[in-house]
């Protein structure tokens, strides 16, 4: 599925919903369509374990039932993972991203030769109190600083908790949990970093065959943070090029904002948190 | 997850990537160490045309019906996957489990339109399957070529082991056994071969020897083996309700050119256009009956989830429960946000009725195609649409609210004169004319348009037609342009547009459609310098093929410009099509006299294709 482009995909899932006879609803008009939107466009070549959509229904069965329904459906490479409702008046899922969690994992044969030597490198690029970038967009370059858009940026380690020898302060387990689509699995806070190495994730669901990067960026209309464009920086930053094809690139998660009111900082909820389960 | 014959690195380097991975809905899974055939279905074309492709569709389907046949695809990789396939060296692969063509036992090539032939060889040559029949091994598959060219296969007669004339769905259950029971029995390629060549309709090109007159044309074609009979006759479904259909057609993660479910109502034709391959080679009509069409319809959109059906057959007017089948469908796909698309229908109260029904008269546009610009030419043709229909027609979709008008002609018809060609453009006035004196108040507001397209007209085998001589290209150009400048000098000029197609493409076709054995090395000679997706505009290069059939020392023109005799030896001759000779021959001279000859329903014209013993002929008003 991850060669199949966002359009492809949207087209794919309208399909589905009518071979599980969904009760979508429709605009009107000689080519009626299907009211359905994306949460964040996946680009081509990306995998994801969290992606989701809202449609608008007429009417439901329950959570498990739907799900059900779906799967049935589906061609392999995806999986419908949980159905859950919205209250009439909830924003729709692509007006509410804030960010999102990525897993950047090296291709074989693309690891670094000093793995420890890379993570320090991304470490210290990461410290740095601005990451001044050029992001390429429709009408033109824009000027922008990556630092504050990425929310975490930290390392995971392949080998299972316990185990991991690499000398940092922190080792976190990461913990199962389900998001909508793929497998089950997310990634849960990392502590803080002490600015000389990053904090290490080791996940004892991830299959990892060497060490990768997990970052949580900045995502949404107003300032898209691509993972690509973060490495892109990193490379830069060692005046190295980026290696083409070096990440296989997987979404873990997407979140929302749900900070309440004039609250400083930012509370991120997985977008699977909004709604409630139809019994 | 599936294994994938190409790295992400090479998939995510070419447009398309969705083109070669497989995994669409409703594939078929099966483990190849269990089946005693592995089947390659080939649509040389790229994907998307090739998946538009309803025939493969039912093959594929009907094929994996069996238990011991795994039925796979492949489609030609497009100029960028051909060179990364080339440059690292890869075998070219089916999409089902993404193993190289070249391990397969069958290789099946349809063979659509004569502009893909230099993608067959694409094809073979990037599978590592020896390009001629003759080098080919025990290890090899069997190359077998059907579809409407394999009506004449001599072109491509020394690349193929079998051709399939006729339609697919009857005898490969018999090869596929036969197949089988030679394997088992420890049997050749040559002795599988020689069992082919005994079924019905299966042509063994490498059975037969050609020679020729010192003038070019054919001496004599006759068997060299006593295994192959010396007529091929058409395969047929007699009765349609009988034949495979499919209730869980493929359905592709890409857009491609069919988007949508095709409901075949019917095959063949009973209009008799002379100029018209289709309507002899699928003679005699045959319906499908409602309840089928009912319950195949409600299928495949259930098993698809696709947003528009579309009823597929060379007239969809001809169908005697049209209305009854459409009702249904209006009804089935209430509040579905399934669209229903009806092309071939003749413009009429009630196909005006439907389509304001099923679609946005503003956007929408009506279409004709009359052919020829005068009626004169209309009657050498047979196209059995009069001026009359043609106007009344438009006067009711312009009093429905229409406003576009598409025509189709053809340039270069036999006996054409000048005046039929300028006929094309006053006809086009004349229906602007239509528009403009209809009170403003009863059409849509302001402007009508009216698209006129010309293609160049090309000979087809198994038509009246067939020994018509070809227009020259420079022929053709000066044609087209006395349209054009007829064009502008009409009074609605503002309102009328004219486009026509590429000659030189359509000359090539010519030679392509009815050309001999000796056109074969020139098809090679053109691939190897290159020629690839002929039938696309961009990729076509015709010096390329100029210096081929130089290269070659075979003459274009041969084939083309050239005056048949009726008692001269054609190469497809030895093929029966349905129809025999004795019609096509009354009907070309009926032709140059300008008599029409009634519909299979209005009369029976004695085509030949009452023999197969079934459809229109026996059709109780007939």
């Amino acid at each position: 599925m991850k060669f199949i482009g966002h359009l492809d995909i949207m087209r794919y899932f309208q399909k589905v919903m009518r071979r599980a006879e969904v009760d979508i609803c429709y605009s009107g008009g000689f080519s009626p369509h299907q009211i359905m939107s994306f949460a964040a466009p996946l680009g081509v070549g990306l995998l994801s374990n969290g992606e989701y959509l809202d449609i608008e229904v007429n009417s439901t069965d329950s959570s498990a039932e739907m799900v059900r329904r779906l799967n049935a459906v589906m061609s392999e490479g995806t999986e419908v993972l949980s159905w859950r409702k919205l209250s009439d008046d909830a924003r729709s899922a692509m007006s509410l991203v804030a960010a999102a969690d990525y897993l950047l994992a090296f291709r074989p044969g693309k690891e670094p030769e000093d793995m420890e030597a890379f993570f320090q490198a991304l470490a210290e690029f990461y410290a740095q109190p601005e990451i001044p970038v050029t992001k390429k967009t429709k009408s033109g370059e824009k000027e922008m600083d990556l630092k504050p858009l990425i929310y975490r940026l930290e390392r995971v380690c392949a080998e299972p908790a316990g185990e991991c020898q690499t000398a940092t302060t922190n080792c976190v387990s990461g913990r199962q949990l389900a998001s909508v689509f793929g497998a089950d699995r997310r990634f849960s806070a990392a502590a803080a970093s002490d600015g000389r190495s990053l904090p290490v994730i080791v996940s004892g669901a991830v299959n990892q065959p060497s060490d990768a990067v997990f970052m949580q960026v900045c995502t949404g209309s107003t300032d898209n943070v691509k993972p690509e464009l973060v490495m892109e920086a990193f490379y830069a930053y060692l005046a190295r090029e980026l290696p083409p094809f070096a990440f296989q690139t997987e979404r873990e998660e997407v979140y929302a904002d749900v900070t309440a009111g004039e609250d400083a900082g930012r509370k991120l909820a997985p977008l699977d948190e909004l709604g409630e389960e139809i019994e | 997850m599936r294994r994938l014959a190409l790295s992400d690195e090479i998939l995510l380097s070419v447009q398309q990537p969705a083109r070669y991975i497989g995994g669409e809905v409703n594939m078929a899974i099966k483990d190849p160490t269990k089946m005693d055939i592995r089947f390659c279905m080939c649509f040389p074309d790229v994907y998307e045309i090739g998946m538009s492709h309803l025939g493969i569709q039912i093959l594929y389907d009907m094929f994996n019906g069996r238990d011991d046949v795994y039925c796979e695809r492949v489609y030609s990789p497009w100029t960028d996957m051909d060179k990364l396939l080339r440059e690292k060296n890869i075998p070219l692969f089916a999409l089902e489990s993404q193993d190289p063509v070249k391990d397969f036992d069958f290789l099946g090539i349809t063979l659509q339109y004569e502009m893909c032939y230099t993608n067959v060889l694409q094809i073979l040559d990037l599978s590592r399957i020896p390009m001629h029949a003759a080098d080919r091994t025990e290890d090899d598959p069997i190359v077998i070529g059907g579809g409407p060219c394999a009506y004449n296969p001599e072109p491509l007669a020394p690349f193929f082991d079998i051709f399939y004339i006729g339609e697919g769905e009857t005898v490969y259950g018999q090869l596929f056994d036969a197949y089988k029971a030679n394997k088992n029995r420890g049997g050749s390629r040559r002795e599988f071969l020689e069992t082919a060549a005994q079924i019905p309709g299966l042509y063994v090109p490498a059975f037969y020897d050609v020679t020729y007159h010192e003038d070019g044309t054919i001496a004599d074609f006759r068997p060299n083996n006593p295994c192959a009979p010396d007529k091929v006759t058409k395969e047929l479904v007699k009765n349609m309700d009988d034949a495979w259909y499919i209730e869980k057609p493929l359905v592709p993660f890409i857009k491609v050119t069919q988007d949508r479910v095709v409901l075949e109502i019917q095959r063949g034709c009973i209009r008799g256009c002379r100029f018209c391959q289709a309507g002899t080679i699928y003679r005699p009509l045959r319906e499908h009956s409602l309840e089928y069409l009912k319950h195949y319809a409600s299928k495949m959109l259930k098993s698809t989830g696709h947003e528009e059906i579309s009823l597929s057959s060379l007239s969809s007017s001809d169908y005697s429960q049209l209305p009854e089948l459409i009702h249904f469908l209006l009804d089935e796909v209430q509040g579905k946000g399934i669209n229903i698309s009806l092309p071939s229908l003749r413009i009429d109260a009630f196909s005006l009725d439907v389509m304001s029904r099923v679609q946005d008269v503003k956007k929408s546009s009506l279409t004709f195609a009359p052919e020829a610009g005068s009626q004169r030419l209309r009657d050498v043709i047979n196209k059995g649409l009069t001026e009359e229909d043609i106007l009344c027609g438009a006067r009711d979709a312009f009093l429905g609210g229409w406003n576009r008008v598409k025509l189709y002609f053809m340039l270069g018809l036999p006996t054409e004169t000048e005046e039929d060609m300028r006929g094309i453009p006053y006809l086009s006035e004349k229906i602007a004319e239509l528009f403009y004196d209809l009170p403003k108040e009863s059409r849509a507001p302001g402007r009508v348009q009216i698209v006129a397209s010309s293609s160049f007209f090309v000979p087809k085998p198994f038509t009246p037609f067939q020994w018509a001589k070809q227009c020259t290209k420079e022929e053709f150009l000066r044609r087209a342009w006395l349209v054009r400048d007829t064009f502008k000098e009409m009074k609605n000029a503002k309102s009328l547009k004219y486009n026509y197609h590429e000659a030189d493409l359509s000359v090539l076709e010519g030679v392509l459609a009815r050309g001999d054995r000796r056109v074969a090395p020139v098809i090679e000679e053109a691939y190897r310098r290159g020629a690839m997706f002929d039938s696309w505009g961009e990729n076509f290069d015709n010096e390329l093929w100029m210096a081929a059939f130089d290269a070659c020392g075979v003459d274009p023109d041969f084939y083309t410009f050239r005056d048949r005799s009726l008692d001269e030896k054609l190469p497809w001759d030895f093929i029966d099509a349905g129809v025999t000779k004795e019609f096509l021959q009354r009907e070309w001279k009926r032709a140059t006299e300008e008599t029409v000859t009634p519909n299979c329903r209005q009369g029976c014209a004695g085509c030949g294709a009452r023999v197969f013993g079934g459809g229109v002929c026996f059709e109780d008003k007939n």
